[in-house]
């Protein structure tokens, strides 16, 4: 099983190892966040904007992780792999751990170009922040994955991601502090895990408390995880 | 190598229970080539991914090169090659990767699986291409990395399924010669097609499915007997006077059609006997019945139209 899944990861990994093209476009826009957006806060602002920067990728990295897998559903690829001996949980735990390594690898990169602006991390905060965003980028890259076998069309998988995606990152305060809004706006945040998300990974590199974000990512977690495994060992799929 | 007993498979639809496959039993015994042969749409395909572990049937029962399909999907899997409708090696990887990679899925080392992969590259005349990416083959390149792919593990029994679907001619012969050796190794094939030529070419038994029941079984040859007799086709004038003479003629214009037993054999006497009542022949063919003719018999239906239309 472990073997497995390192082997479905070195698979996906090798074309992306050798062509790192869409790793450094995908620097863009974060890039673009943190120089255009970022000043916007002041230059105490950084130390609030960089850590809901970061579960931003996260939920943009690996949400549309989905879409690798399609053309390989379409042509024979997916099938011919469900006929080898390779665990159907690994080919779907393979291909999440490697949106997760360049995640991290991304965010990294992210960090540390914040820290020219003035943003400060110590080594354990660095740490214990990219943690978060792997277990984060695992839930959604897990349910991507899930979603996209089984709604199979490009077209069909675009306006669900977008239709999701939107107002769970409007309502998670990744850009602006929820506690500004109107009390139902803030309360409808509370709802949203992702807030409890960027309020952990916030905690991290300040004060404050992890625990109400690490249950809810945990929570994700899980359910992603299920729901991946699940529809991976379908029958049809 | 294969037996299956009642095997069907039911898919709920919007509009009610389609049934794919009628339960069909299939028998395979080992170093043969068998052919699964049927209109698109007849469930070829359905039975083939149900054989496969792709597909959990909604009833009977199977035993695939030693493995029960129902409880040990796994050890099926280890022990068969499957290559499939659609190409099977990822557009941005590399063929050789795709090779090395399938084989260690299989458990191989990666130095086994490296010597493994390059005996396959030569023997699908791929070698050179290890370090191209697969979408930049032509088609019948892709096919033979898909069945090299297939065969890494060196299985005992190998599924196709619609092996040549797609391919211009000369490729399509390659393709066969392939095939044909496999057999020659002593590897059970099984494959489902839709062309007659190929099924003819290629099989040593056919089983002929048709709205998910097998209606028909043996070698091309013992299926093209059942058909009764030769076609003879004649061009005269007096097309609808010698149709008078023969049993189930059919006249068409300065063209009359009939089957009789042995064609070859019968028709020097036939043509005297015509010369006798003042007959004036200007044209004379004599068809062997063709899997055409077998399936119009079985089903009341043309295979060709069928896949013509499709």
């Amino acid at each position: 099983m472990l073997r497995d899944t390192w082997l479905v990861f070195a698979r996906v990994m090798l074309p992306v190892v050798r062509n790192p093209v869409a790793v450094i476009f995908g620097l863009a826009q974060p890039l673009l966040y943190l120089g255009l957006f970022g000043p916007l806060l002041g230059d105490t602002g950084w130390q609030w904007f960089v850590p809901g920067l970061l579960v931003q990728m996260a939920l943009f990295g690996t949400a549309y992780a989905g879409f690798s897998l399609l053309p390989e559903v379409r042509t024979g690829v997916l099938e011919r792999l469900r006929v080898t001996p390779v665990s159907r949980v690994a080919l779907l735990v393979g291909r999440v751990g490697k949106d997760v390594v360049l995640l991290v690898v991304q965010s990294l990169l992210i960090v540390l170009a914040a820290m020219l602006f003035g943003f400060r991390a110590a080594p354990g905060e660095i740490l214990l922040g990219l943690g978060l965003v792997a277990l984060l980028g695992v839930a959604i890259g897990s349910a991507s994955y899930a979603i996209a076998l089984k709604v199979k069309l490009e077209y069909v998988f675009a306006s669900v991601l977008s239709a999701t995606i939107v107002p769970v990152m409007l309502l998670s305060g990744v850009l602006l502090p929820m506690s500004n809004g109107p009390q139902w706006l803030y309360w409808l945040s509370r709802v949203n895990p992702l807030a409890h998300v960027v309020d952990a990974e916030r905690s991290i590199f300040a004060t404050g408390s992890v625990l109400l974000g690490l249950i809810s990512v945990s929570v994700l977690v899980l359910a992603g995880v299920y729901y991946g495994v699940r529809t991976f060992n379908r029958e049809s799929a | 190598m294969i037996k299956a007993r009642g095997l069907a498979r039911r898919f709920t639809t919007k509009s009610g229970p389609v049934d794919a496959v009628r339960g069909v039993d299939i028998d395979v015994a080992e170093g043969e080539l068998v052919g699964f042969l049927g209109p698109n749409g007849a469930g070829k395909s359905t039975t083939l991914r149900m054989l496969t572990t792709l597909l959990q049937p909604t009833a009977g029962e199977a035993i695939i090169a030693g493995h029960d399909l129902l409880t040990d999907p796994a050890g099926v899997r280890r022990n068969i090659g499957y290559v499939g409708q659609k190409n099977g090696g990822g557009a941005d990887q590399r063929v050789g990767d795709e090779l090395e990679f399938q084989a260690r899925f299989y458990g191989q080392s990666k130095h086994e699986a490296r010597r493994k992969a390059g005996e396959l590259l030569e023997r699908f005349d791929l070698l050179g291409m290890e370090k191209r990416a697969v979408s930049t083959l032509s088609g019948g390149q892709q096919r033979r990395l898909d069945i090299a792919m297939g065969l890494l593990h060196d299985p005992r029994l190998l599924f196709l399924d619609e092996p040549s679907t797609a391919l211009d001619p000369q490729s399509r012969r390659n393709l066969w010669d392939h095939i044909k050796q496999l057999r020659a190794d002593g590897v059970t094939v099984f494959l489902t097609t839709h062309y007659l030529d190929e099924a003819d070419f290629l099989s040593d038994r056919l089983l002929v499915i048709d709205h998910g029941s097998i209606v028909g079984e043996g070698s091309p040859d013992e299926l093209k007997n059942r058909v009764s007799g030769d076609l003879v086709v004649l061009g005269t004038p007096q097309a609808t006077t010698v149709a008078t003479k023969f049993e189930n003629a059919v006249v068409d214009g300065e063209q009359v059609s009939f089957r009789i037993p042995n064609g070859d054999r019968a028709l020097p006497q036939l043509l005297k006997d015509l010369d006798h009542i003042d007959v004036e022949l200007h044209s004379v063919q004599v068809h062997r019945p063709t899997l055409d003719d077998v399936f119009l018999t079985m089903t009341g239906r043309s295979l060709r139209e069928d896949a013509n239309a499709a």
